[in-house]
């Protein structure tokens, strides 16, 4: 099997013309780009849910080294006379129904959203561990892989052009006004997707890594620096929070981004590999 | 209730259907007992991989006077209750005294004033619950490691159980006491103390009086509080549901590393 992305797939039909409406298939993402994506799916999604169990047990949000009951939080979700409130700072909002109180019961985040639905802060942690070691394993496979073939350099890295001003701002609007690259311009992907994902590969993802390991007091005796890095225990649990929050926005980003650009072809191009790309003029 | 169906409600019967099908198989994935066996199996890898870590027993960060939490929150049992303790209390723990027994070479019974006469070592830590929220307290108290030496460890010893005085489970038998229990490679760790003090205060009811364990590089739930008797063993299938620890026995890691 051809390994080399972004190339014209060996079994893919003779290339169209570079004129009029005529399409051309290449061969977009690697064996390994593509399983570890998918692995990540269910591991983010599963991450998700039972980090949402598990900060239901205590769903208040601190900064600093330590945040109790006693201490004022920056985030957090309560509930009284059959109301449930979200706090941001010093503001509340009713959100009852969804947060703060659901279901007729008080709880930070719905049962829709957390893995298991019901109270289970064992059950909750068991599954967030096991599916943390998964993500870091599946991760590094990704990071170790995507240095050595060259899948960074090649397919994420801007290009000098892309990151001429002229060209970032022209992507800016051609996004907003929800237009895709043809031609030769398709068969890489653009700059705003690009930082989009370096982003996500390089910040989120290993932060997300790096404030849940300083949520452990074990990690944290053998490596204090995390300590530091992050303000403390509790500012590490708060970015926890917001990180995975900024995953969420871009994992809604991307599939709006996907049905946009054609959710058969660009989901396809995830299964098998190839992707169809029209050729010729702007149609 | 009148039975109108119009599009809308249909569709939003099926949604909700189809949310409560999806929520369901998802509860019955999240229950299963193979999947839960598969997912518990991870902790062996987190206890593996930490002990490797920790292996040159590094010191947990000690923290200074100014970063102490105002209020330290007090969680799981605030009092034993039952009159044994109440007995104990009332007499401010002069008739207290604390028994190491099990796998050693010397029974000891321990007065608190006698372990108060004891080197000390005070240390200002942080506390981390299994819920997400941590308090920062001064503990003193005499190293456990010390006192095991002085007992002496018979050649089988692995663990170290504490028993304490409070039934968090409520029940009128013993099912309920609290217990806990922590491998020797923790034991012998310096900051691995039986506190008397907290904050340069006897230890109040709320806080574990008399004594209590602090084990600095795990969470909250492992701090034992009301000791009563320390048994050094070679198992702890015997004990309470057999999982090391109260709240072991109810699904909790017996590794609270993390």
């Amino acid at each position: 099997m051809s390994d080399v992305a972004l190339d014209i797939h060996p079994d893919a039909a003779p290339a169209a013309p570079p004129t009029g409406g005529g399409t051309e298939v290449i061969y977009r993402h690697r064996l390994v780009v593509r399983i570890t994506h998918w692995i990540n799916v269910i591991c983010i999604t599963l991450l998700l849910m039972t980090g949402l169990q598990i900060f239901n047990a205590h769903p208040m949000l601190y900064w600093g080294q330590y945040g109790a009951d006693a201490d004022p939080p920056v985030f957090g979700m309560t509930a009284s006379h059959g109301h449930g409130y979200t706090q941001i700072g010093d503001q509340q909002i009713d959100t009852t129904g969804v947060l703060g109180l659901s279901g007729g019961e008080v709880r930070g985040f719905p049962g829709w959203v957390t893995w298991p639905s019901h109270r289970n802060l064992a059950l909750g942690r068991s599954w967030h561990f096991f599916m943390a070691w998964l993500f870091v394993i599946n991760g590094l496979i990704y990071l170790i892989s995507g240095a050595i073939n060259g899948h960074f350099k090649r397919d994420l890295a801007p290009t000098r052009a892309q990151l001429r001003p002229s060209h970032i701002w022209r992507d800016i609007v051609d996004h907003i006004r929800l237009k895709h690259p043809v031609g030769e311009e398709a068969k890489s992907f653009n700059v705003l997707q690009k930082f989009a994902y370096l982003s996500v590969v390089f910040i989120l993802l290993p932060g997300m890594v790096l404030t849940g390991l300083t949520m452990s007091p074990g990690f944290d005796a053998f490596c204090p620096l995390l300590l530091t890095l992050f303000g403390g225990r509790q500012s590490a649990r708060t970015l926890h929070f917001v990180f995975a929050n900024l995953i969420v926005l871009f994992v809604i980003v991307h599939v709006v981004e996907v049905i946009i650009a054609g959710a058969f072809n660009e989901i396809g191009s995830m299964i098998t590999g190839r992707y169809t790309i029209k050729t010729g003029d702007h149609a | 209730m009148t039975a109108t169906f119009n599009r809308r409600g249909l569709i939003g019967a099926g949604a909700a259907g189809l949310g409560g099908l999806l929520l369901s198989g998802c509860d019955r994935l999240a229950m299963a007992p193979q999947a839960i066996n598969i997912v518990r199996s991870a902790q062996h890898l987190t206890f593996g991989a930490q002990r490797a870590i920790l292996a040159g027993q590094p010191l947990a960060r000690e923290y200074k006077a100014s970063d102490l939490s105002p209020v330290f929150k007090a969680n799981g049992s605030l009092h034993p209750g039952g009159d044994a303790y109440a007995a104990l209390l009332e007499n401010n723990f002069a008739d207290w005294a604390l028994t190491i027994d099990g796998l050693v070479n010397t029974p000891l019974k321990l007065s608190l004033a006698q372990i108060k006469a004891l080197p000390s070592r005070t240390q200002i830590t942080r506390h981390d619950c299994v819920e997400g929220w941590s308090a920062i307290g001064g503990w003193t108290g005499v190293q456990l490691g010390g006192l095991l030496a002085k007992a002496g460890l018979a050649p089988t010893a692995r663990y170290v159980v504490f028993h304490c005085a409070d039934n968090l489970g409520g029940t009128s038998d013993d099912s309920g006491l609290y217990y806990e229990s922590i491998d020797l490679f923790d034991a012998f760790h310096p900051q691995t103390i039986l506190a008397y003090a907290m904050n340069g205060q006897p230890l109040t009811v709320p806080h574990g009086a008399p004594l209590r364990l602090r084990v600095e590089r795990q969470l909250g739930y492992k701090q034992a509080k009301y000791i009563m008797r320390i048994e050094v063993a070679d198992r702890m299938d015997h004990l309470g549901g057999g999982k090391g620890g109260f709240w072991e026995d109810r699904g909790y890691d017996w590794y609270g590393g993390i």
